[in-house]
């Protein structure tokens, strides 16, 4: 998963501190693995220097850091143009589909589009697989016939988060 | 009959409704088929693409829109026409209980020639001609009780194409197939609809089975939603 586009996505809901990324973060993402705060501040270091957040002034209180990080309008477009493309249908991706449809959901956009345009990349890798099939060898079909299931097995959870996102949407708003 | 063949898309929907009491099942649906593509309609049970398939083939009439078959409005056709239309121009293959009990294989495959007018003993050689084709050597002279669940789906399929249809009206053809059996008859589907030029809409929720099309569209709440090829990003 993206730490960069996701963290960009948490600030495209509003500015925030470091600490308060890292405690979203791990709370909708993070899944048992929370992210170091070396990292959170690495990555924000790095997009700051490469134009994506800018850094407030420091803010009286306690605790180490009190920059607030604002999204600028070029990461604020990268974050949306990460968002509105299918990820490569490869098996084994349900952690990025899964990071975008809670982002897309959280900051309001259209998460059942996103849905379909997903459906649409692995129904178009599967139609290359199964060409691979009908026209391969017995040892390519079974290969091919690996990442069908897989794909296959994302789509089901495509379709069924589809089916689910109001619920969805109404658990991650209201956190 | 493929020398009535046109140019431009073989069969079109637009803005179609059509409820069943006060249920609506579709509700302003819209659909281009081009000429020789294998189309998959997808979507959820009780979206409406079963129901899309029965008036894109003349068995429903819709109560708004307009079907439209090579250029041609069919929705307006009275019963006998449509009657005529699904006989000669258009084949099937459902999910279940599609062969006649009583009448051998080869006899089920020559059905649609028979009905539409050709002699016995052509319609049987023609018949014959596909149990070859599609692996069903040997079996002619069984009938549907005596044959498995994919030589049976076999059949069916060959029965769909016998006659040489423009388009050929697929409603969950592998069902009731496990999936190697599946596969294989979705295989000979697309092989022979490729040789002779058939157009095949697809209705299926099964995504390995929506796979063999060219393209796929979704139905949902009554709508066709349809996709560009998107790009693809990591």
């Amino acid at each position: 998963m993206s730490v960069p586009l996701t963290l960009l996505g948490l600030l495209e809901r509003e500015p925030s501190h470091g600490y308060d990324l890292k405690r979203d973060y791990d709370t909708l993402f993070g899944r048992g693995k929370p992210l170091p705060f070396g990292q959170v501040y690495a990555t924000l270091g790095r997009l700051a220097r490469d134009g994506k957040v800018v850094v407030g002034e420091a803010e009286p209180g306690d605790g180490p850091d009190r920059k607030r990080y604002v999204i600028t309008d070029a990461g604020a477009t990268e974050f949306e143009t990460w968002l509105g493309e299918p990820v490569a249908a490869e098996p084994h991706l349900q952690t990025v589909l899964f990071t975008k449809v809670v982002l897309a959901l959280m900051l309001g956009r259209d998460a059942e589009r996103y849905l379909d345009t997903q459906r649409a990349a692995h129904l178009a890798r599967m139609r290359e697989l199964t060409e691979v099939k009908r026209t391969g060898s017995l040892v390519d079909a079974l290969l091919a016939d690996h990442g069908l299931f897989h794909l296959e097995s994302d789509l089901r959870w495509i379709d069924l988060t589809a089916a689910r996102l109001d619920a969805l949407r109404t658990e991650v708003t209201t956190r | 009959m493929t020398d009535t063949k046109g140019t431009g898309p073989v069969l079109e929907a637009e803005g179609v409704h059509l409820s069943f009491g006060s249920t609506p099942a579709l509700r302003g649906a819209d659909l281009t088929v081009e000429r020789g593509e294998i189309l998959a309609v997808m979507g959820p049970s009780g979206s409406g693409k079963s129901t899309l398939l029965h008036c894109l083939a003349g068995i429903l009439v819709p109560d708004a829109g307009e079907i439209r078959f090579d250029g041609r409005r069919i929705d307006g056709l009275g019963e006998s026409e449509r009657s005529a239309l699904r006989r000669d121009r258009f084949g099937f293959v459902f999910q279940f209980g599609q062969l006649v009990p009583e009448l051998t294989a080869e006899e089920n495959v020559a059905l649609p020639l028979l009905l539409g007018g050709m002699r016995r003993a052509a319609a049987v050689q023609r018949a014959r001609s596909w149990f070859g084709r599609l692996g069903l050597d040997g079996l002619e002279q069984r009938r549907s009780g005596e044959l498995s669940g994919g030589q049976a789906q076999r059949v069916a399929l060959a029965r769909g194409l016998v006659a040489e249809p423009e388009i050929l009206f697929t409603d969950e053809p592998t069902g009731a197939l496990d999936s190697l059996t599946g596969e294989q008859v979705m295989a000979l589907l697309v092989s022979a609809a490729r040789e002779q030029g058939t157009t095949v809409l697809l209705v299926t929720h099964d995504a390995r089975v929506a796979a063999y099309a060219d393209r796929e569209v979704v139905v949902r709440d009554g709508r066709v939603n349809s996709y560009s090829s998107p790009r693809v990003g990591s």
